[in-house]
């Protein structure tokens, strides 16, 4: 084996402090007022809402022997998006449960609002949608109503899908519309055609959503919107939120739950107490335990700690973020306990092979070399649990959910997502943890025991 | 050299004093029952923090009847917040809970009743989702013997993975055990809890069972019991430092809950504590031991 240069050490320990460093404090650019970030820190942690209070609802149908297709839940999906950013709240959480047809949504509270009620809001956001047409793209000036007349409304439509059409080359939607209002549309889109083509508008729940001049006078229900749409995802927005407007079913909350801010803040603190002391007191431990090896340890915990905050973070932009609970925090505690097997393990079978009479660099060698597989299924019973957990408590249509999906299907979603940031920050703890302890501890000790002060074995475990 | 301890010889007395733990936490059980969490049973809750003293029993007598349903109030401090908290074992409907808004404020006025946490769900979906979690730590246990059973054909998977699940549900045991003392409310933290309790005890397991694999090479002529004990004895530090690790983290985690009065964690905290120092436990004293034991009489009766 080729001896690692003294240098090493420095390198990589500078490395793992300045990843630490940026983690936590992120990195921004400031130019007068506008503040760029590079890098996120902790303060751009996104926190879930049993720390800074906020709702938790899931939506259904109210009749529940009905038939929800995806399309439909797609468009309960987007009208609750929609609904949401018009208050402004666009820091929410939203996923589809395909499996159970229901819709579970989490937003913070509405910032600045001390007078908050969250019933109100749940019940405002689980309305039905109200969708319509209106002859022309007129509104009131006052009240922001469409002024021109009523042509449907979401009973008449049976069904709106996103499409490309080849023959010109665009993106379009496709509106169906039942026998209810194939009369009132036809004599609509001829009053329109006929009058230079003007627009029918679409509105739901008095916002409007498009307003397509009318091309031709549609006779049998069939109609296409075109022309305004970049990318099938433009269009299927639209369509979303058509479907939306036409559910044939109403929604109920199935479950809900509300946590105002002032409790979780307290919480907050005292887990991020709790993890600096814990940090200093398990660093002390190793570094009077195991020495040279325990400095060594000390760093790698440091570099899996910095990980795990850049991995809920997203440290660069292109990462995404991920919500931190309180217990996501604990996790994230329990594997700076955890991490230490890595390197507890090794640094056992240098002081073994030392006490056995090998040679500094001997012992160095075969305890990295013995120890890789205790290290490896140590860690991956860590690893199944903490893929169950996220399979059994995340959205069904993430990556363990849908492996998991073939034998938890037939069980509601979880109502809440904070053990999912459990398994998460679990997950993560471990994989940095067998990284480090793979790499940069291996490669800091060789370089380390290079140094000719450092050239004692009683500092790796030996008799002194 | 190290002076070995003999775990082998150790079995009977940690046998006992498991069983001892179980009568105490099956005592509990019998005469408190298990708490549930709305997330489990169903149900609504409503937290409202207040100013002054509250009349519990007015509230509980009002919560009754403004929805004429059964009802009841109780006073708790969560998370240093003196709180009155309402359960209706039967969930009640958004529009009902602004009704007990509306008579709360009302009625208790002076007292600046706020709705600090309310929790609905319905009876069946809460059992489901009871149902899926109890599918999960099944599901979980299932994937981890499997590797086990993988990892170690060549002494016997089988018999080891046995074993490994004995310590497995001793250490669940456990934790169900420390809900059930502690009063604590079963809810997602439990699942949590027991999983990471599996994973982490399992490894442990392993590390040992990896040794004895070890040592079996090396010393062929060895009575079983002397290879395992060999085994445990040559892990143990390693074994013991990473379980003081582990329980320093999550003890600090209680220690600074139970200071700043932070109640919301403990459901995790607290169990998790104790799972850590049974995984720890149960492996070093209790399946090792106990595979040993097999492998004996097994061969006795060749």
């Amino acid at each position: 084996m080729k001896r690692t240069a003294r240098p090493v050490f420095f390198i990589v320990a500078l490395v793992i402090l300045v990843l630490a460093y940026t983690s936590i404090f992120g990195v921004y650019t400031y130019f007068g007022d506008r503040r760029d970030t590079i890098i996120r820190g902790a303060s751009d942690i996104r926190f879930g809402i049993d720390i800074r209070g906020g709702v938790d609802v899931t939506f259904g149908a109210k009749d529940t022997k009905i038939q929800v297709s995806e399309e439909q839940l797609d468009g309960v999906k987007a009208v609750i998006e929609e609904r949401l950013v018009l208050r402004n709240i666009t820091d929410y959480e939203i996923y589809a449960d395909t499996a159970n047809k229901q819709v579970v949504v989490r937003f913070p509270w509405e910032a600045g609002e001390s007078n908050y009620d969250p019933t109100k809001a749940i019940s405002e956001i689980g309305q039905t949608a109200q969708l319509a047409f209106h002859i022309g793209d007129a509104t009131d000036s006052e009240t922001g109503k469409p002024t021109g007349d009523l042509v449907l409304t979401g009973n008449d439509v049976a069904s709106a899908k996103a499409a490309y059409d080849e023959e010109n080359q665009q993106y379009v939607v496709l509106l169906n519309l039942k026998e209810s209002g194939k009369k009132a549309f036809a004599d609509a889109t001829k009053k329109q055609y006929d009058n230079n083509k003007a627009p029918i508008s679409i509105w739901l729940d008095d916002q409007m959503i498009s307003a397509p001049k009318v091309q031709a006078v549609i006779t049998n229900g069939e109609a296409t919107i075109s022309g305004s749409f970049e990318t099938m995802a433009d269009a299927q927005d639209l369509a979303n939120l058509i479907t939306s407007g036409s559910l044939p079913f109403e929604l109920e909350v199935k479950s809900s739950g509300t946590i105002n801010p002032t409790m979780g803040v307290k919480a907050l603190d005292a887990m991020v107490l709790a993890a600096a002391i814990a940090f200093v007191l398990i660093a002390a431990f190793m570094l009077i335990y195991y020495r040279v090896p325990g400095f060594v340890a000390v760093i790698a915990l440091l570099g899996q700690v910095a990980g795990s905050v850049a991995a809920v973070s997203g440290y660069f932009g292109i990462f995404n973020s991920f919500t931190l609970t309180l217990p996501g925090i604990a996790g994230i505690i329990l594997s700076i306990g955890m991490g230490v097997d890595a390197n507890v393990i090794t640094a056992e079978r240098i002081k073994e092979e030392i006490r056995a009479g090998k040679t500094i660099d001997g012992a160095i060698r075969s305890g990295s070399k013995e120890s890789f597989w205790a290290i490896f299924d140590g860690n991956i019973t860590v690893i199944i649990v903490a893929a169950v957990l996220m399979g059994v408590f995340g959205p069904s249509d993430s990556v363990f959910g849908w492996l998991l999906s073939p034998l938890m299907r037939w069980f509601p979603v979880a109502t809440t997502g904070a053990v999912y940031s459990f398994g998460y920050t679990l997950l993560v703890g471990i994989i940095f943890n067998f990284v480090m302890g793979m790499t940069a501890s291996r490669l800091m000790l060789s370089s380390l025991s290079r140094l000719k002060c450092l050239r004692k074995p009683w500092l790796y475990g030996g008799e002194r | 050299m190290k002076k070995e301890f003999n775990f082998i010889q150790s079995r009977k007395i940690c046998v006992i004093i498991s069983l001892c733990i179980f009568a105490v936490g099956i005592l509990f059980n019998v005469i408190f029952g298990t708490g549930m969490d709305v997330s489990f049973s169903g149900g609504t809750l409503v937290r409202y923090s207040y100013a002054e003293k509250i009349d519990v029993n007015a509230v509980q007598a009002m919560a009754q009847d403004v929805l004429g349903k059964d009802a009841e109030a109780s006073l708790e401090n969560v998370d240093n917040t003196d709180v009155v908290t309402v359960t209706f074992p039967k969930e009640i409907t958004l529009e009902q809970q602004t009704k007990l808004n509306e008579r709360m404020t009302k009625d208790f006025k002076d007292n600046k009743p706020v709705q600090v946490e309310a929790k609905t769900l319905s009876a069946p979906m809460g059992r489901q989702f009871f149902v899926k979690c109890l599918a999960a730590i099944a599901l979980a246990a299932g994937f981890l013997l499997l590797y086990v059973g993988l990892r170690f054909r060549r002494i016997g998977g089988f018999s080891a993975g046995l074993c490994a699940l004995l310590a497995l549900v001793h250490d669940l045991l456990i934790c169900y055990f420390v809900f059930v003392i502690f009063r604590i409310n079963l809810d997602d933290n439990f699942v949590a809890v027991m999983l990471t309790i599996l994973g982490y005890s399992l490894n442990d397991t392993i590390v040992i069972f990896d040794r004895v694999r070890e040592n079996r090479r090396r010393h062929k002529n060895m009575p079983i019991s002397d290879v395992v004990n060999l085994s445990i004895n040559q892990t143990f530090t390693r074994t013991l430092v990473t379980a003081v690790a582990v329980f320093v983290a999550i003890a600090v985690v209680v220690v600074v809950a139970l200071i700043m009065r932070i109640d919301s964690i403990m459901s995790f905290a607290l169990p998790m504590m104790f799972g850590v120092v049974s995984g720890f436990y149960s492996s070093v004293f209790l399946s090792a031991p106990i595979w040993a034991l097999w492998r004996e009489k097994k061969a006795e009766k060749k």
